[in-house]
This record gives C-alpha cells, structure tokens and sequence, in this order.
C-alpha cells in the first residue's frame, strides 16, 4: 500500500476492464513519471470524452453530433441493417470494407447471470426502426458466443412476423488460417457443421 | 499411444519430479501415501482437465505453492507432443501445445487418451448421476473432442437458462410481478440444439459400451450376474422443446431446468438389481473397474490407443481375477500399475519398476 494520490490512482487504474494490480501499480509510476504536460493532455482526452461523446440517437453508436457519421452519410443503403453488440463491433466490420447499409448497436448481448434482458438493450428502439418499413434485410451480427448467439435468436423469433430477411454471420473457421493447426475442437465442430455446396 | 515423460512442478505433494516412461507395462511401487495416485492423477488432469479426485483445482497445487505445472511428452505413431499445463486455482488454466501457447486450455484435449482407473471410481456406481454422466462425456470427449466444445456451450445456456427462471421465480415471489420470459423461447431453442446433440451422442455412447461392459466386468468379478446398462433419459433427442414446454410451469415455480441430459442418469444393474443400493462393495468395486475397462477397450477397438492407469488394483483382487485382468491388458501400448505390494501384481505385466518416495520417483 502506498499513501494517499499516488494509491488512489493505482486503484483507480485497478478499476479499468484487464487492469491487474501489477499493472495498474506500473501504469501509476508511469504517470508519475511522465511530463507534466502529457499527463495535463491525458486528463483532458478522458473528461473530453465523457463530456462530449454522445450515443447517435438513431443508431446508438458513438457519435460527435445528435446522429453519427454513418447515420448521416446519404450514401449508404437504408434497406439493410446491421445489428452489433458494441460500437466497435461497428469499427471491425467498417474495416471489412463489405457492408453499405446502416447499423444497430444494442449495447450488449442478452445476459440473465447479468441481469440483462431486451430491457437494457436497445432492442425497443430496434423494433420501432424496422417497423417504419424501409428495411429488408436485418443481419445479426451479435458475438459468436453463448449470450451473442441466444441474443439473435430472440431477435430472429421476434423479427419473422415482419416479413424481413434475417440473416447471421457465418462462423466456425478462421479463414486464412490453415486447417492443421486448427484445434480439435474447432476442426471437429466445423466438420459437422458441414454444408452442401 | 504412450506417455514419455511426465514432469511435475508445484503439484501435490511433489515440489518437482520428472519420469521417463517406456511403452508396455510399469509399476510404480510405494507405500500408501508416498504420492503415487498423485502421479497419475497429473496424467488424469492432462487428459481430462480435472482431476478424478476432487471438483476444484485448489488442492492439485502444492502447499505454499501458487501455481503448478504439468509437463507431458506423448509419443503418437511415431511423433512426440509435448502438452504443457499451469494450472492456477480460480483463474483459467494456461496451456501450451508443442511449445506453443493455445487460445484456450480446452485446446489440449484430444493430445492424450487415456482411461484411469481408481479406488475412487466406486463412486461412478455409488455416487450421484453427475459423477456418471461425467464419466459418458469424458469418453465422449476421448473419442470426438469436440463434444468438449459442445457440452460447455451446453452448460453455459442451462446457466442462462436457469438465471433467467430464477429471475422470474424471484419477481413474483418478491414483488407478485410477472417478469418479462420474452426470452424464454431462444434459450429454449439452444438448450434444444446442444442438448439433443449431447444426448445422441450418449445413446449411441452406451449402446456400443454395453456389450464391452458386460464382458469386461466377467472377466474381473469375483460373483455371478451379468453387468447391463441403461440411459435414463428425460428427453428424447428429438422432443426436447416439447418436455420443456410441458414442465414450463414448473419449471418458473421452481427456478430451474427440469428436462434435459443435465438430468439424465446411466442406469447400472447386475442381473436384476440395480448396483446402487443393492450390489456388495466387491462387486460394486469390480463394476466400476469394469465400466473403466469397457471405456478401453471401446477406445482400442475404434483404432485410438489409450494410456491404461490402474491405480492401486490388485490387491483387490484374487489370484484368478489377476491374471484375467493382466490377460486382457497385457497387449496395451502402455499401461501404469500403481501397487504398494510388488507382489500383488502378476509377473506377466511386471516391466519397467519405478520406485516411489515422499517427493521423488525414480527408475529402479
Ligand atoms: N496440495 C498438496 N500439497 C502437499 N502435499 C499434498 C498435497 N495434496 C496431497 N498431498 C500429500 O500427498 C500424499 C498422498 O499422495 P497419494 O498420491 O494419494 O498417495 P498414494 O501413494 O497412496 O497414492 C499425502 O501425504 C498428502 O498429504
Ligand atoms: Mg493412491
Ligand atoms: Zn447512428
């Protein structure tokens, strides 16, 4: 234990997402240690972004302005939407370069251990946008996992009534890797999971 | 398959121990409680990931120590893999695969086959369902790993599922509400999905078992009767969402997933008689040895290898019975006999000796 700031830092650092006290107790020293100037320009990025980051009022990603940049891009299709867990879902699959629609973002995956149901998701706000009619394909882009994949399932068994295509991601694989060094696990999955071409 | 070596840091009662193993039989001679279980049961824990002797992973760690590491060389039809375990209690497990590290402990299932058999396994015909159908997914898991991946998806939805019936069951007890089970239905649906898979698996499983089960406990048994087993299932494969639509109501009134393989059990009778409750503790002891012999000699009989560990054995058994026994593994391509009387073992699986000490092992 340290005393005063210096301890209070370390276990506000200790706080963050994959922040143990071995490092949070070096990201602390680090600071200490850093020009005045560059730990002023640190405290200013984090009230900055509290302060005035907002969530796009339509698509629920981060966004500089009451909508985001891609809510606010005329080019983009407005018949296909794209449903993710979290805003940087949104960032990789911009990376992907594949996708032209517009996004969802639901802030979450349907987690009851959580305490998380369509409640505390943005799934209200879903429901009322494919309801004004204009969109076709709804892709479910939710995580691969246990929460990710009950969580397109709600929304697929909620959706079929309105006569929209759903579609999920495909998974299994990891393209580009080679199939020998895949694991059992994966490989075996894969493997009956197979499809007909 | 076989083991090569085996090296041992932090684990049990062993600060650091190393073994090199040949293929065939080998005794590991020691008093009781010298650590040869301890020995084995690190080969157990490198196959299965748990231990066959306790639910958590705290005690496999030395005392005083933090963490422990297990080290495998597995020579597979000619080529050596090394398996690397740290295991440190309350956080996920560390593995690396020939000296490369892996996304997932899990990952290292499937790198060694291998059927253990223990004292403790009285408790497979003694103990409650769960100890049974983990000793079904266990060999599920020998043949087709990724029955490893299935049966943890599995488990995490019924988690889920049973969180969010909790959740409803707390509502209206608490507040007389009716908690929103909008959600119910996708759950349902998963559990539907991975639990039919788990149990077709587990049929076909005992269905080919059976006839291995029946010969296997003949051959060790000191009484009469004829060793049969039985799923017990709450479901069929296919009617999985039907059952639990039918137990909904209860199912909220109680909080909790009442159909599916999580409930199931492995029915085991002799003759007539259910084993449970009924059967002697010899022949309780030699049916569980022989559901761990029909385990081999299934996996033998699909073209896979197994590692054979039989862990304080035959000083159960009578003459006759030892030399039934050493008749049907004599032929194994490695098997480990753990013994605290050399001489309770026949001579025709006497091969390489390992003397055990408190802390040490080594070639006699
Ligand atoms: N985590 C641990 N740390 C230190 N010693 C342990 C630990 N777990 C078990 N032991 C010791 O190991 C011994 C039991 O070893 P075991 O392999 O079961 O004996 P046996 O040779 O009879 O099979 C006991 O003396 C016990 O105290
Ligand atoms: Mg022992
Ligand atoms: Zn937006």
């Amino acid at each position: 234990m340290y005393e005063g700031p210096i301890q209070d830092l370390i276990d506000e650092f200790g706080r963050l997402p994959g922040i143990g006290p071995k490092s949070a107790q070096r990201l602390a020293f680090h600071v200490l240690a850093a020009d005045a100037t560059d730990v002023k320009r640190l405290a200013l990025a984090l009230t900055r972004a509290k302060e005035e980051v907002r969530f796009c009022t339509s698509c629920f990603n981060v966004a500089e302005a009451e909508l985001c940049r891609i809510c606010r891009d005329p080019r983009r299709r407005d018949d296909a939407l794209c449903v993710v867990e979290e805003p940087k879902d949104v960032v990789a699959i911009e990376r992907t370069g594949e996708f032209r629609g517009r996004y969802h973002v639901l802030g979450g995956a349907i987690n009851p251990l959580e305490g998380i149901g369509p409640d505390q998701l943005k799934v209200r706000e879903l429901m009322s946008r494919l309801s004004s009619g204009s969109i076709n394909e709804l892709i479910l882009a939710t995580d691969p996992n246990t929460e990710g994949e009950a969580t397109a399932t709600y929304l697929a068994l909620m959706v079929k009534p309105m006569g929209i295509t759903v579609t999920r991601l495909a998974s299994g694989l990891p393209v580009g890797g080679d199939l020998e060094y895949a694991d059992e696990i994966t490989l075996g999955r894969a493997f009956e999971g197979r499809r007909k071409l | 398959m076989h083991v090569r070596r085996l090296e041992l840091t932090d684990v049990r009662s062993y600060a650091h121990a190393a073994i090199d193993l040949e293929p065939g039989a080998s005794v590991l001679i020691g008093q009781n409680g010298v650590g040869k279980t301890n020995l084995v049961e690190a080969m157990g824990y490198v196959a299965t990931l748990a231990s066959h002797r306790v639910s958590n992973d705290a005690p496999l760690v030395r005392m005083n120590a933090q963490t422990a590491v297990i080290r495998c060389a597995i020579v597979h039809e000619g080529r050596e893999l090394l398996v690397e375990l740290e295991i440190v209690p309350g956080k996920a497990n560390r593995a690396r695969l020939g000296r490369s590290p892996v996304r997932r402990a899990r990952d290292v299932l499937g790198a060694l086959r291998l059927v253990l058999f223990a004292p403790e396994d009285l408790s497979l015909v003694r103990g409650d369902p769960e100890q049974r159908r983990r000793f079904l997914d266990d060999l599920l898991v020998a043949r087709q790993p990724r029955f490893a991946g299935v049966r943890a998806d599995y488990d995490r939805v019924l988690k889920q599922r049973n969180a969010l019936l909790r959740s409803a069951y707390l509502a209206r007890k608490v507040a007389g509400q009716k908690r929103d089970l909008s959600t119910l239905e996708a759950w349902d649906q998963h559990l539907a999905d991975f639990g039919a898979q788990l149990l077709q698996a587990r049929l076909s499983l005992v269905e080919q078992l059976a006839p291995h089960l029946e010969d296997s406990y003949q051959r060790v048994s000191a009484g009469e009767g004829k060793a049969v087993m039985e799923y017990k299932a709450t479901t069929t494969p296919g009617t999985i969402l039907e059952v639990l639509a039918q137990v909904r109501d209860e199912e909220i009134a109680r909080g909790t997933t009442l159909a599916g393989p999580h409930r199931d059990d492995l029915l085991l009778r002799l003759g007539e008689l259910p084993v449970k409750g009924y059967a002697s503790h010899g022949e309780s002891w030699s049916y569980a040895l022989a559901m761990r012999l029909a385990s081999y000699t299934l996996l033998r009989s699909e073209g896979i290898e197994p590692v054979l560990v039989l862990d304080d054995v035959f000083a159960e058994l009578d003459t006759g019975r030892r030399e039934r026994l050493a008749e049907l593994v004599r032929d194994a391509a490695q098997v480990l006999i753990t013994c605290a009387v050399e001489a309770d073992v026949p001579e025709s699986l006497r091969g390489a000796r390992y003397l055990v000490t408190p802390g040490e092992v080594r070639r006699d």
